[in-house]
């Protein structure tokens, strides 16, 4: 009987938690419009969870790169299609692995730090103060941080791609031989800009919208003592990372 | 923004059965409370009495259960959140914790509710900030960040930043903890200088009883989720009754409870059979 109603109420929890968030994500929709006066602190956030971010993705991406090049060649050759790897590359990165690893690391990387930084504002009345001198938080703290999010991780992800398109060419063409018109030429002749390259945009751009409203949403929400914050930021990850794989096959089913 | 107001009423705040609940805990019992203009008001009582939950009250952070809170003419309940902004705008709030903003400078959390709302030129910005920074005797601070300010230091910023717009009220939590003997001397200077050069309202919440006696003209004693006494300094020190007799003389016993609630003592060390 316990074990029903702890889990009954646990799902309650969870029911009230998405509630929750669909009703931050509206206060964060309206106060978009008068966040735009604070355009030099979204540009600023912009830089913070974007080009902050840099280091991890290249890193990411070119070792990723590195891999696929190594795996895709050795398997290919096995079917005497090597010929494809570009291919299989480009398309593998710009339709999922760009997107989608690009928004894990970015959940890692800018999700926790912004959860973490908003968490401590609130536990410190920071939030609080900003309220009394007639400054929404909302439009000055939570707004920058989301549209960043939405305009930094498309960025992120191109790079990402670039980087990883880079490696697996070093593996693929410079170490193992294969020829170099033949990897760019099928690249470009199988890749099409609006169902390949433009959804994976989309995709990250969405992707970057769930990671910041997840991670704005537990630091704005979170209990105000140093175990609440380190919690906040757990859930940042955890959530952020379900919600884009769900939303990944979700945007996948609808728009192939 | 004018810190001058339209209403004509006496009080600028004027509080009438106030009922709050936090959880199982009741704050708040029928709390009837005025704050005349242009006076000095402190609220004290025994910690976790509810002096921080009426400031918030006062400020619209927190809606209470049942009662009235007007403040300047407005009837908070009524107000929707643009109203209730432009309200605030006239009120300067010194945190308990100073509530500095983190990432930017004294001079920049000084400056930040003019920036935000209103519309300067740069120059007259930084006069107005190294004017507020002089009263607090911290102009030489102005570049410092927070996190190499003390305590007390960071308080005495908050306090410019609550000034800096020439607030109608200016509401201090605890604005003499952590202070030194001299700048707690300043700071009460400053809070009379302001209201009395000004014209300001203050309200106080504090527990420096000799501090609080120099800088107020009336002080309302919250105890038990009520007002338990309510008089000039002078009055209430008198002790007219239990509950001043024993904040004031600081007495463990009397009607405030010291300790918290627990089992018997000697139950609770093992020397004793716990009762049934």
């Amino acid at each position: 009987m316990s074990e029903k109603r702890d889990s009954g109420s646990r799902l309650g929890d969870g029911l009230a938690q998405v509630g929750a968030l669909g009703l931050f994500l509206l206060q964060v929709l309206a106060a978009i419009p008068r966040s735009l006066r604070y355009f030099a602190e979204t540009v600023r956030q912009i830089f913070f969870v974007g080009a902050m971010s840099l280091v991890i993705i290249i890193t990411c991406g070119l070792f990723i790169g590195l891999v696929l090049g190594l795996q895709l060649y050795e398997v290919l050759s096995r079917f005497g299609s090597t010929a494809s790897v570009g291919t299989v590359v480009a398309i593998a990165l710009y339709r999922e692995l760009g997107p989608v690893i690009t928004a894990l690391l970015f959940a890692g990387r800018a999700g926790t730090s912004i959860t973490a930084e908003i968490g401590l504002m609130r536990a410190t009345d920071q939030l609080a103060a900003m309220e009394m001198m007639a400054v929404d938080p909302m439009a000055y703290v939570v707004a920058p941080r989301f549209l960043a999010g939405i305009v930094a991780m498309p960025l992120l992800a191109c790079i990402f791609n670039a980087l990883a398109i880079f490696g697996s060419h070093l593996v693929a063409v410079s170490w193992l031989g294969l020829d170099n018109g033949t990897f760019w030429s099928n690249m470009t002749g199988a890749v099409d800009v609006w169902t390949d390259v433009m959804n994976g945009v989309w995709k990250s751009a969405v992707f970057g919208a769930v990671v910041t409203l997840v991670a704005t949403f537990q630091g704005y929400t979170t209990a105000p003592t140093s175990e609440g914050v380190a919690y906040a930021t757990t859930r940042t990850v955890v959530y952020s990372s379900i919600l884009t794989l769900v939303i990944d096959f979700l945007m996948t089913a609808f728009l192939m | 923004m004018s810190a001058i107001s339209t209403s004509h009423t006496d009080e600028l705040v004027r509080i009438r059965g106030l009922r709050t609940q936090l959880g199982s805990k009741v704050i708040f019992d029928g709390v009837d409370l005025d704050i005349p203009r242009g006076r000095v008001t402190a609220i004290m009582g025994p910690s976790g009495t509810g002096k921080t939950t009426l400031l918030r009250h006062i400020t619209g952070q927190l809606v209470p259960d049942a009662g009235e809170i007007v403040v300047d003419g407005h009837d908070l309940s009524k107000l929707d959140r643009n109203a209730l902004f432009d309200l605030r705008e006239r009120i300067g709030y010194l945190f308990q914790n100073s509530a500095l903003l983190t990432d930017f400078s004294v001079f920049e959390n000084v400056a930040f509710p003019l920036r935000q709302h209103a519309r300067l030129p740069e120059e007259l910005v930084r006069n107005v900030v190294l004017m507020k920074l002089q009263a607090v005797g911290l102009r030489g601070a102005a570049e410092l960040m927070p996190a190499e300010l003390s305590g007390g230091m960071a308080r005495r910023v908050a306090l410019a930043r609550a000034i800096v717009r020439d607030p109608t009220l200016l509401i201090y939590d605890e604005p003499f903890v952590g202070l030194d003997p001299i700048a707690l001397n300043q700071v009460v200077k400053l809070i009379r200088v302001l209201n009395e050069t000004l014209g300001l309202t203050s309200i106080v919440v504090a527990h420096e009883l000799s501090a609080v006696s120099r800088v107020s003209d009336e002080i309302y004693l919250l105890a038990a989720g009520r007002v338990a006494a309510h008089g000039t300094p002078q009055e209430l020190v008198r002790g007219a009754t239990d509950w001043t007799r024993q904040f004031f003389g600081g007495e463990a016993d009397g009607p405030v409870p010291f300790h918290y609630p627990a089992r018997d003592y000697a139950a609770d060390l093992g020397f004793a059979q716990v009762r049934p």
